[in-house]
């Protein structure tokens, strides 16, 4: 195993071609501003941020249906925290809430039963977003109102799946020479998933954790494996190859494939997932959501997510897009890359 | 009565019992017993004022209340500036349905706290309003500065160090786990500093600045006390002191300790040949025995090392594994308000 002071050495003298390596994942984007991870890399070496944050890539038809829904007298619309403050195309959940719509955040989808059944007159609505991390999660959420025979509680989903987004991004033609892939989605996929993706396209990729030092030697390891289509993981003490088969099994039961909507990018085919047609009843109508009109027009979110601008190539970011004025997804989220840029700046 | 009704708020006969049953009963002194619109008190040559509200939910949480935590927090504010406390006022806000025996247990609190912090509630006030059984406290705090006495952010040196009394982010995961019903046996450390400060001023210390670390964290307080005095502070990560039970809460929760508010923490900032004595007065002190080193303001050749422009202001972090950050302020909302 190479010692820490050598990889620091390597990774700050690296003279080769330059390269572009993409996080996918928000927590990542935020573990790497945190721990400094730039100031200690060649110029040579560079870091993108991708399509990894569940807030960001979440389209404004979707926070506009949430906030239609919460305007309902008879409904309650249940969220995590991020999402109330998203810019949909006319305002955000907060504004409708400060107005009188009934949104209510939790800190976990479990205590929507709890508030379900309280209230059995009113309509519940989860808006249940998020990658393959957050999907076992909704898989037991269901389970429980299955089990609980709660009638009251329906998903709008918005659930996405990162191989769909990575090869999206390389199949339209993305300059990167290698990928950080989501340690906490591989704890569910396992790295196995982006076999395939190394294999078609060429490109390696280092399964990392959320540590420096972690992160360090799967920079590393990417370095050492420039040129191979292989998946090397750097977090064996929570990622295996085959991943959490019961958490797989437990999304499968519920889920399927689905193509999805990204903001900025389009809708990807295959890309998210939905629940089956045998849970169409808990669906509060998750599937037309795919336009995605922008807040404020001069807004880059879709190149940033991308990693073809970065936060600060937008004219917006820091002037009138601020973490108190967020005119895009990226500057809301804690994990967004335009947040993480002006926060770490 | 046993819960607070509109009529407690009326100012007649059912206000003046609940002052004197609930309030005069537990803050009593010569100044408040005489019941007056206002208190005269002794004069010193330079006061130090200061006010603060208290909104936190829950009222009572791991090891503090809302009311210690409105008298340790004023306190705390007066020594930052090297001031004596010596009198507060307290303005309650009531809600219709709070129940009294609840603001017993506050008002007892308080006084206790104010008795550990030598401080006099000199006059007070009670409002009642509609609403769910919620208190809110409004303070001012009088203190006297000595002569002499100048603490201020103004007065930080190039190479000077600088100091924390304790662990970080405690009082802010101790509410957040009551709210969010973690079980967990993080306490608050909401406490008034006197000891800690009058042992520094008494020993001789030659304290340049000082701030009580609270909402928005040591981040938030550093990086204002950069800009205010103009110099580059640099904090190293290795050096922080965080409660390894609080760590756990932090990867949980995805907070960083950096930005979470304290209690009962202090920064000091002092010069670098006085800092060993300093430590070893803290660490003796009521509240400070985790008190270290956690950084120090950049000398010339230190920004030149670190590619720093001179006297910028800002705030640096070293992080473990060794590379280099700024900090900014508190972004954004944060989180629920804790106190």
């Amino acid at each position: 195993m190479t010692d820490l002071a050598e990889m620091k050495r390597f990774l700050s003298q690296y003279d080769g071609p330059e390269l572009r390596i993409m996080e996918i994942c928000g927590s990542h984007t935020a573990a790497i501003a945190k721990s400094g991870i730039k100031t200690l890399l060649s110029p040579k070496i560079r870091l993108i941020s991708g399509p990894g944050c569940p807030v960001c890539v979440t389209p404004t038809a979707y926070v506009d249906r949430a906030i239609a829904l919460a305007k309902r007298e008879d409904t309650c619309l249940v969220t995590f925290g991020d999402l109330i403050r998203v810019p949909g195309s006319a305002e955000t959940l907060s504004a409708a809430k400060g107005a009188g719509a009934r949104v209510e955040m939790v800190y976990a989808p479990a205590d929507v039963v709890a508030m379900a059944k309280t209230e059995p007159e009113k309509q519940f609505v989860f808006a249940a977003i998020g990658f393959e991390t957050t999907m076992p999660v909704y898989a037991l959420l269901m389970e429980e109102l299955l089990r609980e025979e709660v009638k009251n509680v329906r998903l709008l989903t918005a659930l996405k799946t990162m191989p769909a987004a990575v090869s999206y991004l390389l199949d339209s033609g993305a300059d990167l020479q290698g990928f950080l892939a989501p340690g906490h989605v591989c704890a569910v996929t396992g790295s196995e998933a982006f076999v395939p993706l190394a294999e078609k396209y060429g490109i390696p990729f280092a399964v990392a954790g959320f540590e420096g030092e972690e992160l360090l030697a799967a920079l590393y390891g990417l370095l050492r494996m420039q040129g191979k289509g292989t998946v090397k993981n750097f977090y064996p003490t929570v990622v295996t190859a085959e991943g959490n088969p019961k958490a797989k099994a437990m999304i499968e039961r519920y889920f399927q494939p689905t193509d999805a909507a990204w903001r900025g990018l389009g809708i990807i085919p295959g890309s998210g997932m939905c629940l089956r047609p045998a849970y169409a009843a808990f669906d509060a109508g998750s599937s037309d959501l795919t336009e995605d009109h922008q807040h404020n027009p001069a807004c880059r979110c879709g190149q940033v997510l991308t990693g073809k601008l970065a936060p600060t190539d937008c004219p917006l970011f820091g002037k009138i897009c601020t973490p108190l004025t967020p005119q895009g997804a990226c500057m809301v989220s804690e994990e967004g890359s335009c947040h993480t840029a002006i926060r770490y700046a | 009565m046993e819960k607070i009704e509109m009529i407690h708020g009326s100012g007649g006969q059912a206000t003046s019992d609940l002052i004197r049953e609930v309030f005069v009963k537990e803050f009593w002194n010569g100044y408040l017993a005489q019941m007056n619109d206002a208190a005269v008190v002794a004069g010193g040559a330079e006061l130090a004022l200061t006010t603060d509200s208290f909104v936190v939910k829950p009222l009572f949480f791991q090891d503090g209340d809302i009311g210690r935590l409105a008298v340790a927090g004023t306190v705390n504010d007066l020594l930052m500036r090297g001031a004596v406390p010596e009198y507060m006022t307290v303005g309650f806000i009531l809600e219709e349905g709070l129940p009294i025996s609840d603001l017993k247990k506050i008002v007892h609190s308080m006084a206790k706290t104010a008795e550990e912090a030598g401080i006099l509630i000199v006059a007070g006030d009670t409002k009642v309003v509609d609403g769910n059984g919620g208190l809110y406290i409004n303070t001012t705090g009088v203190g006297f500065v000595p002569a002499g006495m100048e603490i201020s952010p103004a007065r930080i040196e190039k190479g000077d160090v600088v100091l924390v009394s304790g662990n970080l982010g405690d009082h802010h995961a101790a509410i957040l786990s009551s709210r969010m019903s973690i079980e967990n046996e993080i306490a608050s450390d909401c406490a008034p500093l006197n000891d800690i400060v009058r042992s520094l001023i008494n020993e001789g210390i030659p304290v340049h600045a000082m701030r009580d670390i609270t909402r928005g964290g040591i981040a938030t307080v550093c990086k204002e006390m950069a800009v205010q005095s103009g110099k580059a502070m640099l904090l190293s990560e290795e050096l922080l002191p965080v409660n390894p039970q609080v760590k756990d809460f932090c990867a949980l929760t995805g907070l960083d300790p950096l930005y979470m508010g304290n209690e009962g923490k202090m920064i000091c900032i002092l010069p670098e040949e006085s800092a060993e004595k300093a430590l070893s007065i803290m660490k003796k002190a009521h509240y400070g025995e985790n008190a270290c080193r956690i950084g120090k303001i950049l000398r010339f050749e230190e920004e030149e090392e670190l590619q720093i422009a001179p006297d910028i202001g800002e705030l640096f972090l070293k992080t473990a594994i060794g590379g280099l950050r700024k900090l900014s302020v508190l972004q954004g909302e944060g989180l629920p308000r804790i106190c």
